[in-house]
């Protein structure tokens, strides 16, 4: 029998090697032979650990499962009777309403397994991009309408264009995996659950701009993520294209592209000025491929299925998939492969159930710590890189960190530049000054003095922040902030009312 | 943990030698070995890759996870970022250093824990989540900190 256990660093944190390790041993002590395949997670977190026993008719799912479930378990041989079965993972609504393009196997392989990365159509994309010119891979991507999933949104066919067009005689991909906004895990997902997914879409970016080496650069949170695709890069049979996994050490603002590269060279994660652009002068200075993970995990389905397939889906200029994570305070957390469209409030009551508290949602964080919070009443925002700016907010890299009534706002106005004065790197004024600043006046604010003149300081900080900072980590902490103001006010002006009364 | 030995440091160099850009990798195979960077590290790694001890010193202050002085025997990281605080992080963590009577980065009379804050750990769907000596722990509760008390013998 076999029994299927996922690995994945979040099912690990809530027991998943303890119910695998007892499963083992409940087996021998009833004399029944199951063998244990550690996969990724199928990203339905709530259910976790989950674990699935092949049947005649398709894999049969338990969760959430925890030690002492497991001797009930193996005693009916995991008859669907059991309270913990969950049917068919396929039929679950939660996974049965998504498209899975880039998560297609993710869950259910044995992420080290080259057989099961074949068999289940691993591969395919690069065989395919192998029998075309550089311009028809360019074509295919360019056509596909991929735009950067780290959050910025920026066309991948056209840098990859850009890349393509500068004559050097060193090339570089490197793979942004360093994945720090809070509520996000989907890199971790895929590099746990699906490595050689990256180094199928890594080898196709070689192809296409005439790179031969490149660096996976993984944030040192991420110790599994890390072992995985040590691994796979050390398994992986493709000739002609050399991976490197280089960790982070702690700095959020290494995920922003041009303080990652100096990262890479070595160096303090400081950003640079654009431009020069890393597609012209990247790393050491030689012309760069620099794209988030997910962006590089989704190209090779669009060469094995052709751009026009992947443009097919979403609305607007947003094209394709992308993987909404739910997290915090939410009934069912987890990734959610969709095309763009959904409204945030479908996302959050509908798919996410709500909150986990049984509260009413009150503010949702978009698009991790840089993020715009929306109250409900943005809830029928449709799920898209226009629709979302719009609304002064953005989606960046997916993640949505739902909370209930009991927030405090203004709390979450000073964690988002308290977070930035922590983690800025100190090269420009607006950010490194400005945040601190910032902090201490949301401080003055919440002990009520002088409040309206102190957030009209607010405001004009947050703009010059929002305009004079080199990146996005001085540049975009205006978001959380100011949508706290503008949609919460009455958080922001409690010692006022208690002051009145 | 070590004192510094240069010998172990020349092997870890050797081990980098040619490698573009090898700075980081160095330091923390330098931080595996020793526990922390030691102030002997600086010049010497400067020294090997032909930069300044400020350049090099630089770089181990810039990141977070470069230690300057050991740590604890085990080491719990806590999530203070946004997904965590939503369901209640920051009242566990509060918790959790109250227990063992330690502030922020603090390490226990007894060197057996160090606590440290860290900005999300990707585990987000099972908040609030910690990680203790680099094993992941999610939906915690009170109870948990009696295990992690068990976990580092205190």
């Amino acid at each position: 029998m076999k029994i299927f256990v996922p690995r994945d660093a979040a099912a690990r944190a809530v027991g998943a090697d303890k119910v695998a390790a007892a499963l083992v041993d409940e087996a021998r002590r009833q004399g029944l032979d199951i063998q244990i395949v550690r996969t990724g997670s199928r990203g339905l977190f709530w259910l976790e650990p989950m674990i699935e026993v092949e049947t005649p008719a398709g894999r049969i799912a338990f969760g959430p499962v925890v030690t002492r479930d497991v001797t009930a378990l193996v005693t009916c041989r995991f008859d669907r009777s059991h309270p913990l079965c969950v049917g068919r993972p396929e039929d679950i609504p939660f996974l049965k309403r998504q498209t899975r393009i880039t998560f297609a196997r993710c869950g259910i392989i044995d992420p080290l397994s080259l057989d099961d990365y074949r068999m289940h159509g691993g591969w395919s994309g690069l065989e395919r991009a192998r029998n075309l010119r550089p311009a028809k891979i360019l074509e295919e991507v360019t056509k596909s309408g991929l735009r950067g999933r780290g959050g910025a949104g920026f066309p991948t066919g056209i840098k990859w264009k850009t890349v393509a067009d500068t004559a050097a005689d060193q090339k570089y991909i490197v793979c942004n995996a360093d994945e720090g906004d809070s509520g996000t895990y989907a890199d971790r997902m895929i590099m746990e659950g699906d490595p050689f997914l990256l180094i199928e879409g890594m080898a196709i970016a070689g192809l296409a701009v005439g790179a031969t080496k490149g660096y996976v650069y993984i944030r040192s949170e991420y110790p599994d993520a890390v072992r995985v695709m040590q691994r796979a890069v050390a398994l992986s049979p493709i000739d002609g294209f050399d991976i490197e996994i280089r960790v982070g050490a702690g700095a959020y603002v290494c995920g922003e592209e041009t303080s990652l590269l100096e990262s890479l060279e070595g160096k303090r994660g400081q950003v640079r000025a654009k431009p020069p652009l890393p597609a012209h002068k990247g790393l050491f200075g030689k012309p760069t491929v620099i794209n988030n993970l997910i962006s590089l995990a989704t190209v090779p389905w669009i060469l094995a299925h052709g751009g026009e397939a992947y443009a097919a889906l979403g609305m607007g200029r947003s094209r394709g998939t992308m993987p909404i994570q739910l997290a915090g305070n939410i009934k069912h957390g987890g990734l959610f492969e969709a095309a763009f469209g959904l409204t945030l409030g479908e996302i959050v009551d509908d798919i996410g159930g709500g909150t986990f508290s049984g509260r009413a949602a009150r503010a949702v964080q978009v698009g991790g710590p840089l993020g715009a919070y929306f109250p409900r009443a943005l809830f029928d925002t449709p799920f898209d890189y226009e629709a979302f700016a719009a609304k002064d907010g953005l989606i960046g890299h997916g993640g949505v960190v739902v909370f209930d009534d009991t927030v405090d706002m203004a709390q979450q106005a000073r964690f988002a530049l308290e977070f930035c004065a922590i983690e800025s790197c100190g090269k420009c004024t607006p950010c490194r000054l400005g945040s601190t600043r910032g902090v201490e006046t949301m401080d003055k604010i919440i002990r009520g003095q002088r409040t309206t003149a102190n957030l009209e300081l607010i405001a004009d900080l947050c703009q010059t922040m929002k305009f004079g900072s080199l990146c996005a980590l001085g540049g975009f902490t205006p978001y959380p902030v100011m949508s706290a103001i503008k949609h919460f006010p009455e958080d922001f002006t409690r010692s006022l009312r208690v002051a009145a009364e | 943990m070590a004192a510094w030995i240069e010998a172990q440091a020349s092997e870890i160099l050797q081990r980098h030698s040619g490698r573009e850009g090898a700075l980081l990798p160095i330091l923390h195979d330098v931080q595996a070995a020793f526990g922390h960077v030691p102030a002997e590290a600086v010049p010497f790694i400067a020294q090997a890759l032909n930069l300044s001890r400020a350049e090099v010193h630089g770089v181990v202050s810039f990141y977070h996870d470069f230690r300057r002085a050991p740590a604890g025997r085990h080491v719990l990281k806590l999530c203070r970022a946004e997904a965590c605080q939503s369901m209640k992080g920051a009242e566990f963590a509060e918790q959790v250093l109250k227990r063992f009577s330690l502030d922020w980065g603090g390490t226990t009379p007894d060197g057996r824990l160090t606590v440290e804050a860290t900005y999300c750990l990707g585990l987000c769907a099972c908040a609030p989540s910690a990680m203790l000596d680099g094993e992941p722990m999610a939906r915690l509760t009170p109870a948990a900190i009696d295990d992690i008390a068990h976990e580092v013998g205190r």
